[in-house]
């Protein structure tokens, strides 16, 4: 009786459903869908205003192409230490998740990383926000990619730290998988920012 | 009512306890049960409707006679702009919204929302969206770009307005996707065993697709408002046509999100009248999957449609053609939805209480709109009624006409499940005729306004134009609407008086909602309703006999007995309340507010809103 009476409002992936996917990965996939538009609506504009500055500094004034290769690799090899997390915590071992999942994050900061040293870069070479257009596009469109990498450290590392007080267990293994599911979003975004705004060449 | 065992003596786990109170102050304010906070949005909602409709009663009153100057310029700018803004995102969203959260869980035999905390979320946040946005007011100018905000306009005012404008919006946004994800995945998640997706009630599907419309369409304006507040705050150049920047773009984001939003104000109220006609012809619904598919075929075309705002722009011809065509296209659907409501009038056996007056009262006025708006999809037609009074005859027909004669439907519809007490007939009789007469009095001679030229957001007109006539009638019209809210209001204090004494089903009606009492139990269902079929409520009362005639089920047969109050419902633990959802929305609010005046102030946002959601995180489930 008691069984039948349980409600099934709980944020809880334990419960049957009516497609057969829990609640919060069902939520998941629809955020990131909705995403989808948001970064569409961001790289059109930079697609819309490419070619258009009338002053320099242009994209190949100041782009380096093997330097940004190197840190979107890094970014992309986080997606399978991200992958090495969840399966360490869905066979139950916390230590090796917790290592992988740190691991991600620094992969991660390393690319965060990269990416406040080029930007540092770019403005030394005379390159703002304000700048021309493609300063204004390229910052905020490569500045909400971080900004999502950042987000997503975050909640990498706060995965690490509920572990330790136990909050993170084997039968957590969805939490891990939905911020995995976030993270490799991220990265993939990231494959088709940098081939249209890296390695498309443009005009002047 | 059964009082529910919320088992959380709050173990010191979490960062706050979490609230135990069920009644009272503080029971509104950490409530996460999907009534309740449906009940807020309808009040917060009414609210707004008040307030935008003194800014649309000042508008009326400055164009009542020629050269006036009751308002100036600057001001009757500010007024229009926060009038479009109000209507549309204070007032048909959230009364909406109210009803989708209110119903829907009810209507697929749930006890709640998939996430019911991210729903309380969604209401604080919209709460003190609008909150921002009328605060700008005192802070230094209210918006006064239009609810569209174009660029360059929007970035070149020197007042602060369209910076309040953009951050409010992105506010609202936020709370908007929330909860369209939120009900996206409720629907389609927890539906009631046998509750297949064909046997949802129309409403139900169009929520459905006002949600996908949402969480698709808000992050394209999301962009669209960033880069807006990016080139006022920050001096980018996105709208900057100087620095290679077109200001055209803001144009194409703000409609490829501003089309899909039209359905999303509609497509409810279509949803609710789909639901009304029926009861009240005793007859099911004509074509119920016809009306479904329509409607996801709205769904889809709303996003090929939006250059028909922006046919003045000169895209060319190729465009304005291609646009045109889809633009009749998506005709076809609604079109399609005409007639199945028609269909399901014909030879049904009719009454008439409040709210099918309403309910019919919206398919005559949304056919006028709707035809109107057929032509503006002729582009050299449209050329000549852009920007003129015609087009603000069209858009109200669609949406007060349309959104607000459902939504007012369904708020006589619903109100006896809601509230436990019936809205009075005849004074809800008195409402509707006055509304109905009060609107075409006012939005009929826009039309002829138009065809003569007489142009939008224009403070005064000279008497030499001769269009004094026609604005004084459409002036009183807006006063006669304005009785007519006035009579609602007194209807509901009128109601409240009364006992309250509610059948479990006043209107023999036929969805799942009916099955629980009036006011339905904190927990919706003692048991979680097995559905076998399309308008499951009608089938447990009545079945077929083998020469098809309609017989009413025995007595004691099933289903439509009221789950008495006392004793029931104790094994069913629904969530409890938190703190979390508005602390991380105050968050937010800080945060928008320091966007434009300190970043400190942003920063202490930021803490507020990263404790809200730590705490949430952490937060002991009541169990």
């Amino acid at each position: 009786m008691q069984d039948r009476l349980t409600v099934h409002t709980y944020e809880s992936e334990h419960e049957a459903t009516s497609t057969g996917l829990p609640n919060t990965k069902l939520a998941m996939w629809l955020f990131l869908a909705s995403d989808c538009l948001l970064f569409g609506a961001l790289i059109t504009s930079y697609v819309v205003y490419r070619g258009r500055s009338v002053v320099p500094p242009y994209p190949k004034d100041v782009f380096d192409i093997p330097y940004t290769s190197v840190s979107s690799f890094v970014l992309l090899a986080s997606s399978l230490t991200m992958v090495l997390a969840l399966a360490a915590i869905q066979r139950g071992d916390l230590p090796r998740m917790r290592l992988w999942l740190l691991a991600t994050a620094m992969l991660g900061l390393t690319f965060v990383g990269g990416q406040v040293y080029e930007f540092t870069t770019f403005y030394d070479e005379g390159l703002s926000l304000t700048t021309n257009v493609f300063g204004t596009t390229f910052y905020v469109l490569t500045g909400f990619h971080g900004t999502h990498v950042a987000i997503g450290i975050l909640m990498l590392l706060s995965l690490v730290w509920l572990s330790f007080s136990g909050k993170i267990q084997q039968k957590d293994s969805m939490t891990v998988e939905l911020v995995g599911l976030y993270w490799h979003f991220v990265d993939i975004v990231w494959i088709v920012i940098f081939t249209i705004v890296y390695l498309i060449p443009t005009g002047p | 009512m059964a009082t529910v065992s919320v088992p959380t003596e709050g173990r010191s786990r979490g960062l706050l306890r979490r609230p135990t109170a069920t009644t009272g102050f503080w029971s509104w304010i950490t409530t996460v049960d999907h009534k309740k906070i449906g009940i807020l949005y309808g009040v917060t909602a009414f609210l707004f409707f008040i307030v935008g409709g003194t800014e649309a009663l000042l508008i009326r009153l400055q164009l009542a006679q020629p050269d006036q100057n009751i308002l100036s310029p600057s001001i009757y700018n500010e007024v229009f702009t926060m009038h479009g803004i109000t209507m549309v995102f204070l007032v048909v969203m959230p009364l909406s919204a109210a009803f989708i959260n209110y119903l829907v869980p009810l209507m697929i035999g749930a006890r709640d929302v998939a996430f019911p905390r991210l729903n309380a979320f969604s209401y604080w946040v919209f709460l003190l969206g609008g909150v921002f946005i009328y605060s700008s007011w005192l802070l230094g100018g209210a918006p006064n770009g239009g609810w569209f905000g174009y660029a360059t306009n929007a970035v070149l005012d020197p007042t602060r307005g369209m910076t309040f404008y953009a951050i409010g919006l992105l506010i609202a946004g936020i709370a908007s996707t929330v909860s369209a994800v939120n009900l996206a995945v409720t629907i389609l998640n927890m539906r009631a065993p046998g509750m297949t997706l064909f046997r949802m009630p129309v409403f139900v599907w169009m929520s459905l697709v006002v949600q996908l419309l949402l969480a698709f369409s808000l992050p394209i304006i999301t962009v669209a408002l960033f880069e807006l507040l990016f080139d006022r705050r920050f001096g980018t150049h996105f709208f900057d046509p100087v620095a290679g920047g077109d200001p055209v773009l803001w144009q194409h984001l703000f409609w490829l999100f501003g089309h899909p939003e039209v359905y999303i104000l509609i497509l409810p109220a279509m949803g609710i009248v789909s639901e009304i006609l029926p009861v009240f012809a005793r007859k099911p619904l004509f074509g119920y999957q016809f009306v479904v598919f329509s409607g996801i075929a709205i769904g889809f075309i709303g996003f090929g449609v939006w250059v028909h705002h922006m046919y003045a722009v000169g895209l060319g011809p190729i465009a304005n053609t291609a646009f045109g065509i889809s633009t009749m296209i998506i005709a076809i659907p609604t079109g399609v939805k005409i007639f199945n409501w028609l269909g399901t009038l014909w030879k049904g056996d009719l009454t008439f209480p409040t709210p099918m007056l309403f309910a019919v009262g919206f398919v005559a006025m949304f056919v006028i709109g709707g035809l109107s708006g057929v032509t503006h999809s002729v582009v050299p037609s449209d050329y000549q009624q852009t920007d003129t009074y015609y087009i603000v005859a069209h858009f109200h027909y669609v949406l007060v006409g349309g959104a607000i004669f459902g939504l007012f439907a369904g708020l006589y519809y619903w109100w006896p499940k809601v509230f436990g007490r019936m809205l009075n007939d005849t004074i809800g009789k008195v409402n509707f005729w006055l509304m109905l007469v009060g609107f075409n009095l006012t939005f009929g001679p826009m039309h002829i306004l138009g065809l003569q030229g007489m142009p939008r957001r224009i403070q005064s007109y000279p008497a030499e134009l001769g269009l004094a006539f026609w604005n004084l009638v459409s002036t009183i019209g807006a006063f006669m609407i304005a009785l007519a809210v006035l009579v609602f209001i007194a209807n509901v204090l009128v109601t409240q008086r009364k006992p309250k004494q509610m059948e479990a089903d006043p209107w023999d009606a036929r969805t799942l909602e009916w099955t629980t009492s009036s006011p339905p139990p904190e927990y919706n269902f003692e048991e979680l309703p097995v559905v076998s079929s399309l308008d499951e409520a009608w089938h447990r009362k009545y079945a077929e006999t083998e020469d098809g005639r309609v017989v009413p089920v025995p007595a004691g047969g099933s289903g439509t007995e009221v789950e008495h109050d006392g004793g029931h419902g104790d094994g069913i633990h629904m969530p409890s309340p938190s703190y979390f959802p508005v602390v991380a929305s105050v968050g937010i609010f800080l945060l928008g507010y320091g966007v434009i005046f300190s970043w400190w102030l942003a920063a202490a946002g930021a803490v507020v809103l990263l404790f809200g959601l730590y705490g949430w995180a952490l937060e002991p489930s009541a169990e």
